[in-house]
This record gives structure tokens, C-alpha cells and sequence, in this order.
């Protein structure tokens, strides 16, 4: 690739979209590093993929560390090129804290698929950043959708709330646990729990697994939803209408659902009245691994198919695209509005200055604040009609003052 | 109002650290994948016994702008042709920064040098030196903010 050193981003990104849509990975490899960078006309270049994104599966695979979850999804890569389908896998790890730095060790487990060029694996650092990191991952499994991949894979320790955003964009998802672990069963009381549509107990040849068995039965199907229960292969048949469990229409779903239910309901705030009541909903499903021998792998990929079809059949899946394209709307907004505010910051200063001026007794904080949003809230205020249509109907835009805000 | 903005956030040095061949000797990849973590690089380790091609294949998708192979049994003069040759392949040979580590003879520098390889680091170069042999020569890209 010998671009011309222009600025002329959106010339460049066509050449580069179109190298991608072609199939090159060293194109794939560059657009999501400018995702990742963030560089310039990254935006432009999400949007050209846009159109070529919404055909890959795409699973979140979350877990403490040492639960197994790079060997897993080695394997995972593995089983489902044997069927012919090309996979893309985004490892996200975490940076250090001190120097931005990482070391990236999930290549280190991926084994089984090496050498094969059909499975593109990215590791992706957290960098430090805060929220931002759950774009990038969202815009890098774009980018593997548009290049045609059919199984993307994305891999996070589930310690954060970072973490948990990132996989929630994904189709389905999968929580790996391992016997033994105490803090396991405590990641999955704070929070994983609900965000589950596939739990793994992997390493079920350790000791202990009867026991993560039961409790996780016990955390899954405690609301007296009458849910089918775990079986140790993973294979209980289709799931459907067992619990009132998942799915957006938790709440209001199966009729031996308990009143109780309140609890269960679990993902994301999408629970949506429209979809109808006999939707059938996803119970939970727990498929036990042995990931570095290979067992249980296929049950696993089992539970996968089967929770695809039941997005697919019960119109869940729609519902969820949906709310991650919302949740993404909301985000870019948030970012933007962002960096407006960090303008206006800069602006009146810098937020240095102003912080001394706080501690000079000047000024307090809320003064301060109200007087750096407040230019952007006159525009909002004033009815500024946006730059295409007016799409706020609360507000009668009567004037448009220029100027940016 | 730029579309791109909140950009003000400079790249990291992207780097692969690969072990190739059968040598099983990877302490001093370790050493080298935390130091180049603490300078802030972004390091992607490869694991053991990689084949040059699987090595290729991880710095074409990681998209690294280093490529630092650590190779400790004497068979540098098979092994890293092979990895120059699979870069060139997909076109990122020009774009990648490729040094090596190890025990490379001093009779066998002046063919790595020419085949392409930036810089041998032998036992006990300072860390410094490699650290900053990597900020002042990672390529730059075209794309780069200025």
C-alpha cells in the first residue's frame, strides 16, 4: 500500500474499503487499525462498512482470568472452520495502568488455527481509555463483518463494567467459569450472571464442577421460572419456552413464569412490549468443556446454533440489533459531545485554571460547570435546528443561531 | 466541527515479539515484551515454535509497525529470510521495523542486515537502547497524524 501522503481521507478510505470488500487482510488489518488509532476520517471509513455489516454471528466470550477463555475461543476458531465457516476473533486485554503499555498474550493460546489465514485474530489493548474502548471494539467487529467473515469471536476479561459493555454488543453471549474458583461464583453474583445466554464451565475436569454446577443452577433458575435444568452436556434440547429468563420480553413472557420474575429479567434495558407475549424466550443454557482437550467444544458451538436460530425465530435478535445500534448512537453522541465540552473548557482556560480558581475560593465547582455547558445549552435550548431537519418536536425552532457551539 | 475529532491521543508503537523455530528459550522475549510494555508500546507476544509463516501471518494482522524475533538456536539464516519473504508477500515488509534478538554470530549480521533486518540486538544491550532504537525508527505512516 503506497498512499499518497494526502490529506484526503475519504479518497482513502474508499481505496482502502474497497481492498477490504476484496478480501485483502492487509487492508482488514489497516482499517481497524485506524479504528483502533482513531485516526483521522476513522468515522467516514466505519460508515462505508456499515452497509456490508449485519451477517456475522457475533459471540462475547467474557470470564475471569485463567478461566480458559483464549483456549476456548483457539478452539472454538477451530470447530467452526471445520465446518467451512471463516471466523475473525478481537482479544481485548487489558493495558497497564502506569504506561499505557501492553502485553497482548492471546496469540500465545491460539494454537489450533495458526497459519490459517481464515481466521484473522486481532488483539486489541484497553489503552487506558475509558468507554472508548468498547467503540473500537464495536466499529473492529465491523470491520470483520464487512470482509465476510461469518463467526466473530470477541474475547474480554469479565472484571469491568468495560468489559460487560463490550461483550452486550455481541449476539450471543458466552460466560466461562471454572471449578474451583470462588470468584467465579462471586463475578457471576455481580453482575455477569444476567448478561449470559451460554455459560461455560470449562476445565470440567478439575474437581468441583458438580458443585459450580449446582450453584450456577441454583443462580439461574432461583426466580422459580421452572426453567429446564443444567444438564451437564449441554444438551437440553431447544430451550425455548422454558424460563422467563432472557430475552426482551422478561417480565412478560412464558406463562409458568413466577411473579417473581422481577430479578430475572437481565439484558440490556431493550425489553420491549411490541415483540408480542407467546415469543418464546431463552432459558440459559450450561455446556461443560475440557477447552485444551477439545471436549465439549462441539456442544458448545451446539448452543451457540441454537440460541442464533431462537434471535432469529423469536425476533429477539432484531430487538437486540437494535439496542446496540441505539446504545451506539448514544455513545458517538456522548463522545462528541465530549469533546465540544473539552473545547469550551480549553476556552475558558483550561481545566487547570479553573480548578485553581476553585481552590483560590473564587469560584465552586457548579458555577464553573454550568458556565461551560452553558453555551451548548443555549443552542439546545434555542431550538437550533440541526443541520438536516428539525427532528426534535419539543422544540419550535424559531432561530438558528451560527457559530459553534 | 471535525467528524474525527477527539483524536488528540497519539498512536503507540505497535510491536510483535515472536519467538520462530524450535528454540524454546523465551525469557528473554519476556524481558524484552514488559520492558517495551513499560515504554508504553503496545506488544503482541507470539507464544513458542512459531513457523515463520504463522509469524507473518500475526504481524499482518496485528498490523505492527515492529516486528522483533528473538531467535536463540543459530538458525537465523533459514528462519528470518522465510519471515522477510512472507512480509514482502503481503506487501508490509517497507512498513514494518524487523530487528532481531539473540545469538546471531558476528559473521551472519552483515546477511540479516541485508536482507532487511533493521538491527541485531545481541546478549546484553541495554534496554534502553533497544527501546529507543524502536521510538526513533517505527515507521511512520501515511495516515498518521502529523
Amino acid at each position: 500500500m503506497t498512499e499518497p501522503d494526502s490529506p484526503d481521507a475519504p479518497d482513502r478510505n474508499r481505496q482502502l474499503v474497497a481492498s477490504l470488500l476484496d478480501g485483502e487482510h492487509r487492508a482488514l488489518a489497516r482499517v481497524i487499525s485506524r479504528i483502533e488509532d482513531r485516526a483521522p476520517g476513522h468515522r467516514d471509513l466505519v460508515s462505508r462498512l456499515h452497509p456490508h455489516t449485519g451477517d456475522a454471528a457475533v459471540i462475547g466470550v467474557t470470564g475471569s482470568p485463567g478461566a480458559g477463555k483464549s483456549t476456548l475461543v483457539d478452539k472454538l476458531a477451530a470447530a467452526y472452520r471445520d465446518r467451512g465457516n471463516t471466523v475473525g476473533v478481537v482479544a481485548v486485554d487489558p493495558a497497564s495502568p502506569y504506561s499505557g503499555g501492553s502485553v497482548l498474550g492471546d496469540r500465545i493460546r491460539m494454537a489450533a488455527t495458526v497459519g490459517d489465514m481464515d481466521v484473522f485474530v486481532r488483539s486489541m489493548s484497553a489503552r487506558g481509555r475509558l468507554g472508548g474502548l468498547s467503540t473500537a471494539t464495536t466499529d473492529t467487529v465491523h470491520a470483520l463483518d464487512a470482509f465476510g467473515k461469518d463467526v466473530v469471536l470477541v474475547e474480554t476479561v469479565g472484571a469491568g463494567q468495560n468489559e460487560v459493555d463490550i461483550v452486550r454488543t455481541a449476539d450471543t453471549v458466552a460466560v466461562v467459569v471454572q471449578p474451583g474458583s470462588g470468584d467465579d461464583v462471586q463475578m457471576l453474583k455481580a453482575g455477569i450472571l444476567e448478561i449470559g445466554d451460554v455459560f461455560v464451565v470449562n476445565k470440567a475436569d478439575m474437581d468441583g464442577v458438580d458443585r459450580l454446577l449446582a450453584e450456577l443452577e441454583e443462580m439461574l433458575h432461583r426466580s422459580g421460572s421452572g426453567g429446564a435444568p443444567v444438564d451437564a452436556g449441554g444438551h437440553h434440547g431447544p430451550a425455548v419456552g422454558a424460563g422467563g429468563h432472557h430475552g426482551p420480553t422478561a417480565g412478560a413472557s412464558a406463562p409458568e413464569t413466577g411473579p417473581d420474575d422481577g430479578d430475572a429479567d437481565g439484558r440490556e434495558s431493550g425489553s420491549d412490549p411490541e415483540t408480542g407475549a407467546d415469543v418464546p424466550s431463552w432459558d440459559p443454557r450450561v455446556v461443560t468443556t475440557v477447552a485444551t482437550e477439545g471436549d465439549g467444544i462441539d456442544d458448545l458451538v451446539d448452543a451457540f446454533d441454537a440460541h442464533a436460530s431462537y434471535l432469529r425465530a423469536s425476533g429477539a435478535g432484531r430487538e437486540r440489533a437494535r439496542s446496540r445500534h441505539a446504545a451506539e448512537i448514544r455513545r458517538l453522541v456522548r463522545e462528541d459531545a465530549n469533546v465540544l465540552l473539552d473545547a469550551e473548557i480549553r476556552r475558558q482556560g483550561g481545566l487547570d485554571a479553573l480548578a485553581e480558581r476553585v481552590l483560590a475560593g473564587d469560584t465552586d465547582p457548579y458555577t464553573v460547570a454550568s458556565r461551560i455547558v452553558e453555551p451548548i445549552a443555549d443552542c439546545v435550548d434555542d431550538g437550533r435546528p440541526p443541520r438536516e431537519a428539525a427532528d426534535d418536536p419539543d422544540t419550535t425552532a424559531e432561530r438558528g443561531p451560527d457559530g459553534d457551539a | 466541527m471535525s467528524a474525527d475529532a477527539g483524536r488528540e491521543r497519539t498512536r503507540p508503537v505497535r510491536c510483535l515479539i515472536a519467538k520462530v523455530g524450535l528454540d524454546g528459550h523465551d525469557r528473554g522475549a519476556h524481558v524484552i515484551a514488559r520492558a517495551f510494555r513499560d515504554a508504553g508500546f503496545e506488544v503482541v507476544y507470539s507464544g513458542l515454535h512459531r513457523a515463520p509463516e504463522e509469524i507473518v501471518q500475526a504481524a499482518i494482522q496485528e498490523d505492527v509497525d515492529v516486528l522483533g524475533i528473538s531467535i536463540l538456536s543459530g538458525a537465523h539464516d533459514t528462519l528470518v529470510p522465510k519471515v522477510v519473504e512472507g512480509l514482502e508477500e503481503y506487501g508490509a515488509f517497507s512498513e514494518t521495523l524487523l530487528i532481531v534478538g539473540g545469538i546471531i554470530p558476528e559473521e551472519d549480521r552483515d546477511d540479516l542486515r541485508e536482507m532487511g533486518v533493521a538491527a541485531i540486538f545481541g546478549p546484553g544491550t541495554p534496554m534502553q537502547e533497544t527501546i529507543d532504537f524502536v521510538r526513533e525508527n517505527a515507521p511512520v505512516r501515511p495516515d498518521d497524524p502529523a
